[in-house]
């Protein structure tokens, strides 16, 4: 049975579109400071499952609790301001500066943040001050999707969730910024939910694996049990293929 | 051009007026369309039925728009009472908005459609209620190109309104419609020059803002704003502001003219005199037949010079013929039993309409009446005004004396007689007391078989101007003062192209002097 002291509970959560399901079921407990990848192919239904956590999909059955609140309960602003979100088209608004970005959900709740908060959490992403300024315009993929991340942040969120955060970014900038939020995961305290279809990029990040296929889960492991062949046959051909990369590349050194 | 300068100097209230009312079309215009681009951005029903109702509107002439205005607010009278006004700023101002409509509307719409799925996710994701996420972001993204769709619908407005002159609202089309019933072409051209040097100008400041939008460069939404604000400001002060030298003692006089010069003479002939007795006057000129007739009987025109045939067939839908004193008489009673309105008399002279040919086809083909036509017509073109071959004279004639015309052409009332003479047209529905009758040598073919009702000239006061005693007495000695050859020499002292062409206020108080009064 579930755990009491989970951070977010999603008990028997179903959505359906029209005769497609794309999340089937799904009940599962998650604790306060893990880091949680949801992996799976394309269509699995792991972002509707995320996405049902600040309501941007509604489910269409069975509920989910924040921190012990059904959020279906709470008006969706509220909710969404408890909730960091970053997701792989960014969405950064364009006609504001990166302050302005980041400061936009502290903001729009009644309490803006202090010039001094947007530098530190411009320095949480690795970029210095004078980005402050700058508009999403002149600012790469990468050192935007840095700002996505400092606006999930700026509002002290419970959770964070990441809907192919990496997934836009050049593999250079993708492997420095994912570690970058895991350093922050771990920092800040944060409890991270994190879709993505890159098995090593969860492999590497995540301390707790969930493998989604046709709207199920069907494996949760560690990282470790996973790369021990845990999970099953779904789980191990995604583990297959960053193993294999692995070892061909370890062959041409050789 | 020296000369269109200083029509264009004298196109101060013109200009006003023209700039308040695209002013206030446009705005209306935006009021109505963004609350409907955001509702339309969440309801697809709704963007589809908007648009194509937008889009509707577009198709409909912006003159047919204007038009059909009149008999709508008409029949909402049932509805608002009696007070509703049926020509003038209201119909205009509706007719003129919802021209607005479209541009405003269509850019409003496809902002929002192709804003980027990602910004708007993001809003909803930090947690903005939707009106934040209207106002923090849709709105400032759509900012741009709804600025670009008021520009063009600005641009249309303003040129549309010149057309507004044909519902009895004063704008920038008054100048064009006179020069053009006149052939004064510098009344025209100041007319064209001034709307649309007006249009270059809106363009331009509403141009400004939209870049400031489109950059966030708040200086130059705030110029473009105020000097448009600016510009808006002058026209009410110049129009209802304090004017030097003048009491308010007076009351306005809205005096009517169809679109023909005569009408132009005595609109200015009746002002005259009552400006002569301290009431403040203003000309709705252009108007049509049936728009000016509905006009004085509901009171948005308080005087018209009208014609008793023209009442007889298109008012009272009568189709028999009887004599003159007859038909007066049962005008008069059928005016005052239906609206109220008084007939105060015959001015003295009869226009009717009469089928006009040149002096050398009448000596070639031998014609001195209508029944000589006949056998000719189906080799002949005919002209006419614009309603000529709507109204019921036209077909009472062309059955009693059995005409199938080779074709059939239609003439602003200026372009007639020029047609004639030109050959464009064989036989013309003329005027009979115009001028230029006897200035082309024209043959009037008789009408033996009295198809053509009488048109003697009568003036109609409104209910509201016939209990008005000093606006009787001013008008009274008007009454049986005008003979046809003084009309005609009025009327030909406008129509002329040459150096002693007169405008209608000059050539008014000429047939004062020459009547005289």
């Amino acid at each position: 049975m579930t755990d009491a002291s989970a951070l977010l509970r999603f008990d028997s959560t179903a959505k359906s579109y029209a005769a497609v399901v794309a999340v089937a079921n799904v009940s599962l407990d998650i604790d306060p400071r893990s880091f949680v990848a949801l992996v799976g192919a394309s269509g699995s239904g792991k972002s509707t499952l995320l996405k049902m956590v600040n309501r941007l999909v509604e489910p269409t059955s069975g509920r989910v609790l924040l921190a012990g609140d059904d959020v279906t309960g709470l008006p969706a602003p509220a909710l969404r301001r408890r909730i960091g979100y970053v997701f792989q088209s960014i969405g950064l608004f364009p006609h504001m500066n990166a302050a302005h970005n980041i400061g936009i959900g502290p903001r729009i709740a009644g309490s803006p943040l202090a010039d001094a908060r947007i530098t530190e959490l411009l320095e949480m992403v690795d970029l210095d001050g004078s980005y402050a300024t700058r508009m999403p315009s002149e600012l790469s993929g990468g050192q935007r999707q840095r700002i996505g991340v400092a606006r999930a942040l700026a509002g002290d969120p419970e959770v964070l969730l990441m809907d192919e955060p990496f997934g836009a970014l050049d593999p250079v900038t993708r492997d420095a910024l994912g570690d970058r939020v895991r350093g922050l995961h771990e920092t800040l305290g944060l409890t991270t939910v994190m879709v993505t279809h890159d098995m090593a990029e969860a492999l590497l990040l995540a301390d707790r694996v969930l493998v989604m296929d046709a709207g199920q889960i069907v494996a949760d492991e560690t990282p470790a049990s996973l790369l021990a062949g845990g999970g099953g046959e779904i789980a191990q051909t995604m583990v297959a293929v960053p193993r294999d990369q692995a070892a061909r590349m370890a062959g041409l050194t050789a | 051009m020296t000369d269109v300068f200083a029509a264009m100097l004298d196109l101060g209230d013109k200009l006003a007026a023209h700039v308040l009312l695209a002013a206030s079309a446009i705005a209306l215009g935006i009021l109505v369309a963004l609350p409907l681009a955001v509702w339309a951005s969440r309801n697809q029903a709704v963007a589809r039925i908007a648009l194509g109702f937008a889009s509707l509107v577009q198709t409909v002439p912006a003159l047919a728009l204007l038009a059909l205005f009149f008999p709508i607010l008409l029949s909402l009278r049932a509805v608002f009472g009696e007070g509703l006004p049926t020509l003038g700023f209201l119909p205009a101002l509706l007719a003129l908005a919802l021209y607005a409509l479209l541009p405003i509307l269509r850019n409003a719409v496809t902002a929002r459609e192709h804003m980027e799925p990602g910004v708007l996710e993001a809003a909803d994701g930090v947690g903005m209620t939707p009106a934040q996420k209207l106002r923090l972001v849709e709105a400032p993204l759509a900012a741009p190109y709804v600025m670009a769709g008021i520009r063009t619908a600005a641009v249309w407005t303003i040129g549309a309104a010149t057309l507004s002159t044909t519902i009895g609202q004063p704008s920038l089309g008054d100048p064009i419609f006179a020069g053009l019933q006149t052939q004064n072409w510098t009344l025209v051209l100041a007319g064209c020059f001034a709307s649309a040097g007006l249009a270059l100008v809106a363009d331009w400041l509403l141009g400004m803002v939209e870049r400031g939008f489109a950059r966030g460069k708040r200086v130059l939404i705030w110029a473009g704003t105020s000097v448009a604000l600016v510009g808006i400001a002058a026209s009410l002060w110049t129009l209802y502001g304090p004017t030097p030298g003048s009491d308010d003692r007076g009351q306005t006089i809205a005096i009517g003219a169809k679109g023909f010069s005569e009408q132009y003479i005595l609109a200015r002939l009746i002002g005259q005199r009552l400006e002569a007795q301290g009431f403040e006057v203003e000309y709705r000129d252009g108007l049509g037949s049936a728009v000016a007739h509905s006009a004085v009987a509901n009171g948005s025109i308080e005087v018209l010079v009208d014609y008793t045939g023209t009442i007889w067939a298109n008012e009272m839908k009568r189709t028999d013929n009887p004599d003159r004193d007859m038909m007066l008489a049962e005008i008069a009673a059928w005016e005052r039993d239906t609206s109220g309105t008084q007939v105060l008399g015959r001015l003295g002279f009869e226009n009717a309409y009469g089928l006009a040919v040149r002096q050398d086809l009448a000596r070639a083909r031998n014609l001195s009446s209508i029944g000589d036509l006949r056998a000719l017509a189906a080799s002949l073109t005919i002209g006419g005004d614009p309603e000529f071959f709507e109204r019921p004279e036209w077909i009472a004639v062309r059955e009693a004396y059995d005409l199938q015309f080779r074709a059939t052409r239609n003439f602003s009332p200026t372009f007639m007689y020029n047609a004639l003479v030109s050959g464009d047209a064989d036989v013309i529905g003329a005027y009979t007391s115009d001028g230029r009758i006897a200035a082309d040598n024209l043959v009037i073919l008789g009408d033996p078989r009295g198809a053509f009702p009488n048109y003697d000239a009568i003036v109609l006061l409104s209910s509201q101007a016939a209990t008005n005693a000093e606006v009787q007495a001013a008008l009274e000695p008007l009454i049986g003062a005008i003979d046809v050859d003084a009309m005609r020499a009025a009327n030909l002292s406008v129509d002329r192209t040459d150096a002693e062409k007169l405008t209608p206020d000059v050539a008014a108080q000429q047939l004062a002097r020459d009547i005289g009064l």
